[in-house]
Formats: C-alpha cells, sequence, structure tokens
C-alpha cells in the first residue's frame, strides 16, 4: 500500500492527477462532441436528402470504425492536416499538436457520433403537435427551439447521454497510445518503473469504477431534476 | 492521395482482418455462454448469487476494456504462482489473454441483455406452460430459453458490433490484427489517410454483414 503513498516515495498524487486529467479530457470531448452533433442532428433532421447523407455517413463511419483507429488517424494525421493548412497561408515550421487536443478531439468526434443519434431520436420522439402548435401561434423558429423544443428533448436524451458519458468516459483510457498522462497511461507509467503491473492496472480499474459509480449518482439526480413535471 | 500505397496495403490488412475475426468468434462463443450462465444467475432468488452476478456485470461494464487486457496480460503474469501452473501456457500467449478479456467484457454485456429478456417473457407463457404439465425444466429449455435469444436480438447484435470494435485492442498487446497492422502501416508510411480509409473500409463492411444478418435473424425468428 505504500506505493499509493502522496509525495515522492508513492504514486499517490501523481494518480490523483492523473484521475483528473482523465475527468477534464472526457469533459472535453464530451462538450466538442455537443457542438458536433449540434451540427449533425439538424442535418440529420432536415428534408433534404443530401445533407441526411452528409450526417448518416458521419454517424455510421465512426459508429462502425474501431475508436483506435479514429484516434490514430488523428494522432499521427493531426499535425500534418494543420500543418498543410498553416502552410497555405505562408506558415512552414513544424507545428505538434497539444496531446490533450488530440486526444479530446478525437474522443470527441467519437461521442459526437453518438451525441448526434440521440438528440435525433429524443427530437423525433417529441409529439408533432408541439411543432404545429408554436407554428399556429406564430413562434419563431428560433424561440420555438429554445423556449419549447429543448427543454422537452433534453428531458428524453438525458438517460442515453448518460449512456454516451460512460461510453466516452471509458474511451479516454484508450488516448493513452499518444502519450497523454491520464489514468492508464500513469498506470503504465507505474507500472514499468514498479515492476507491480498488477496493482497499479487493478488500481486504475477501481479508479474508473469510481469515476463511472460518481457521474451515475450524478447523472441519477439530473434525470429526476428534468423530470420534475411529469 | 496515394493510391498505390492504398493498393498495396489492402491484401495486408486483409488478411489481418482474419485475425480480427478469429479473435471475434472465439471470445463472441465464449462470451456467450458466460453471459447465459451469469443471466440465469443474476434471475436467482438467492441474494449472494444474485449479488455476485450483478458485481461481476458491474466491474466489466464499469471499466475500459484496455484495463482489463493489461490486467490479465500484464498483471497475472506477475503471480509467481500462475507462472508455474499450467495455466501459464494459456497466459503467456498474448493471442489467449486477449480472448480471455474480450469473453469477460462481452460476457457481462450479454448477461444484461439475456437477463432482460427474460425479465421481459410475460408470467402468463410460463404459467401456460405449468398448467399443461410441462416440467419446470422443459420449460426453461423449450420456452424460457427461446424467447429470451429472440428478444435479445437486436442488442445482441449491436453488442457483436461494439466487441468487433473491440478487438481492436488487442493490438496493444502486440497482437496483429486489423488496427495494428493498420497502425504499423501508417507509422512507417506516415499516410494515415490513406490506410484509415482501406483500413476503416473493411470495418465498415463487417459492420454492414453483421448488421444484415441479425436483421435477417430477426426477421425470421419474429413472432408475427
Amino acid at each position: 500500500m505504500e506505493l499509493l503513498y502522496f509525495g515522492d516515495n508513492g504514486w499517490g498524487d501523481e494518480l490523483a492527477v492523473a484521475t483528473l486529467m482523465t475527468i477534464a479530457v472526457s469533459i472535453t470531448a464530451m462538450i466538442i462532441g455537443f457542438a458536433f452533433a449540434a451540427i449533425f442532428t439538424p442535418l440529420k433532421l432536415s428534408k433534404k436528402k443530401y445533407l441526411n447523407l452528409i450526417s448518416n455517413s458521419y454517424t455510421t463511419v465512426i459508429r462502425g470504425v474501431p475508436e483506435l483507429l479514429v484516434i490514430y488517424l488523428f494522432f499521427f494525421g493531426g499535425s500534418g492536416a494543420i500543418m498543410y493548412v498553416a502552410s497555405i497561408f505562408g506558415y512552414n515550421d513544424y507545428i505538434e499538436i497539444n496531446a490533450f487536443i488530440t486526444g479530446s478531439f478525437s474522443i470527441g468526434i467519437i461521442s459526437g457520433a453518438y451525441s448526434t443519434e440521440v438528440f435525433r431520436g429524443a427530437v423525433q420522439s417529441i409529439d408533432k403537435g408541439q411543432f404545429e402548435a408554436s407554428k399556429v401561434l406564430g413562434i419563431s423558429k428560433f424561440c420555438q427551439f429554445y423556449k419549447i423544443i429543448l427543454p422537452q428533448m433534453l428531458r428524453l436524451a438525458i438517460p442515453n447521454l448518460s449512456n454516451v458519458w460512460q461510453i466516452t468516459l471509458k474511451d479516454t483510457s484508450l488516448i493513452s497510445v499518444t502519450g497523454l498522462v491520464e489514468i492508464m497511461r500513469q498506470s503504465y507509467i507505474a507500472a514499468g518503473s514498479t515492476r507491480d503491473p498488477l496493482f497499479f492496472y487493478s488500481w486504475a480499474a477501481v479508479l474508473y469504477l469510481m469515476l463511472t459509480y460518481l457521474s451515475m449518482k450524478f447523472i441519477n439526480k439530473l434525470e429526476t431534476r428534468y423530470n420534475r413535471g411529469y | 492521395m496515394d493510391l498505390e500505397l492504398m493498393i498495396t496495403s489492402f491484401p495486408k490488412l486483409l488478411s489481418a482482418a482474419i485475425v480480427t475475426l478469429k479473435l471475434l468468434t472465439a471470445s463472441l462463443f465464449f462470451g456467450l455462454f458466460i453471459g447465459l450462465l451469469f443471466a440465469i444467475l443474476r434471475i436467482s432468488k438467492n441474494i449472494f448469487i444474485n449479488k455476485f452476478a450483478y458485481g461481476y456485470s458491474y466491474v466489466f461494464r464499469g471499466t475500459p476494456l484496455l484495463v482489463q487486457i493489461f490486467i490479465i496480460y500484464f498483471g497475472l503474469a506477475q503471480i509467481e504462482y500462475l507462472r508455474t501452473s499450467f495455466l501459464w501456457v494459456i497466459l503467456k500467449e498474448p493471442y489467449w489473454c486477449a480472448i480471455i478479456a474480450f469473453t469477460l467484457n462481452t460476457g457481462a454485456y450479454t448477461s444484461e441483455i439475456l437477463r432482460s429478456a427474460f425479465q421481459t417473457i410475460k408470467p402468463g407463457t410460463i404459467e401456460a406452460g405449468k398448467s399443461l404439465g410441462i416440467s419446470n425444466k422443459i420449460i426453461f429449455y423449450k420456452i424460457q430459453i427461446p424467447i429470451a435469444i429472440r428478444q435479445s436480438l437486436p442488442a445482441y447484435g449491436n453488442e457483436i458490433i461494439l466487441m468487433m470494435k473491440g478487438t481492436s485492442l488487442a493490438s496493444t498487446v502486440t497482437l496483429m490484427d486489423l488496427t495494428g497492422v493498420a497502425k504499423y502501416i501508417i507509422s512507417t508510411t506516415f499516410k494515415p489517410i490513406e490506410v484509415f480509409i482501406v483500413a476503416g473500409g473493411i470495418y465498415l463492411f463487417m459492420t454492414f454483414i453483421i448488421h444484415n444478418v441479425i436483421k435477417y435473424l430477426e426477421k425470421k425468428y419474429s413472432f408475427q
């Protein structure tokens, strides 16, 4: 157990920082995912066929291809793509992107695909009369979305979003391959230098379980809050 | 776009896809048994057995698959006793370690899917069987299990696809599956987009086939 002491002799403080890093990456990825969902959900719900096609190919490809492959694409391809764009503007030096940004961006794209499906389902299960009534009352499209559709949609989306959150949280373990020091990477380093992989990986599992348990508690609270009118 | 690289890497990736499929079928096969076993334990009335099965599925669903593989591949090798026992023949191979981890993982998810399927069976069906004088054993094997399998098909189809994506983690324990070979080609040629298109295309093709097979089975075994 002295391996977990805080300070120079133990790995306690390192693991605590790594846990915070995992949380930070998960939240950033989730927010990036929401941004993607905000773009692709309207495309999915649109009546134009080609807009549907764009959105469908995004969700199909991302949900059909392993997360690790997507991460490798951004890890190896990310700086190349940015350097290419920069060279158009006349900047030719080597650009290295931060592991945190590549990591949360690639996980964000994955979680965005799942969020898009969740939001699409939620909007589609809102009663059609709600749209028609707001139209009849002369409410503007903007107001209709923010005051009528969004609050109802969120209530329906929260249980499924909690699944997306769990997936995202567990997917962050995969960014350890890019060298970002989160729980998995830190356990790998600690296991390597103490030659005690069983202890550290089990401890990593405990940390992940703790995170999923606590976030479930929190989401359940949120769910009752949004359900209070029902 | 480097078309030549895409063409030359295609056969390499295709042969690596066979490793992926082997891992997938082996872990699904064993996982189904474990899932069925734990689903039966989950609906048992004994609270200790019930809690044990719940704990198993909670731990394996609440932790990332990567941690599970690392514990089995790197962690178990540390135990002196295991290294001298006959189990070491299996546990020293990354291939079997990956299969064990995938099996336990998919077993946990499958047990949840089957449990909820068992619970959606209407009590009337079982009561009808009982009133016809059919023994409990036959009710279980001939009535409950077929209905549960039918009920759980859509969710199990999703689980197969998730597991297929999960096998990509075998590349982290030195196995050269589809993702492993793709990573190797990317890191030697530095052309991630081309390799991603080819490898991702193969994965999407497999997803497409699994999806359609499940859809066909759903239709074939539908109640209507």
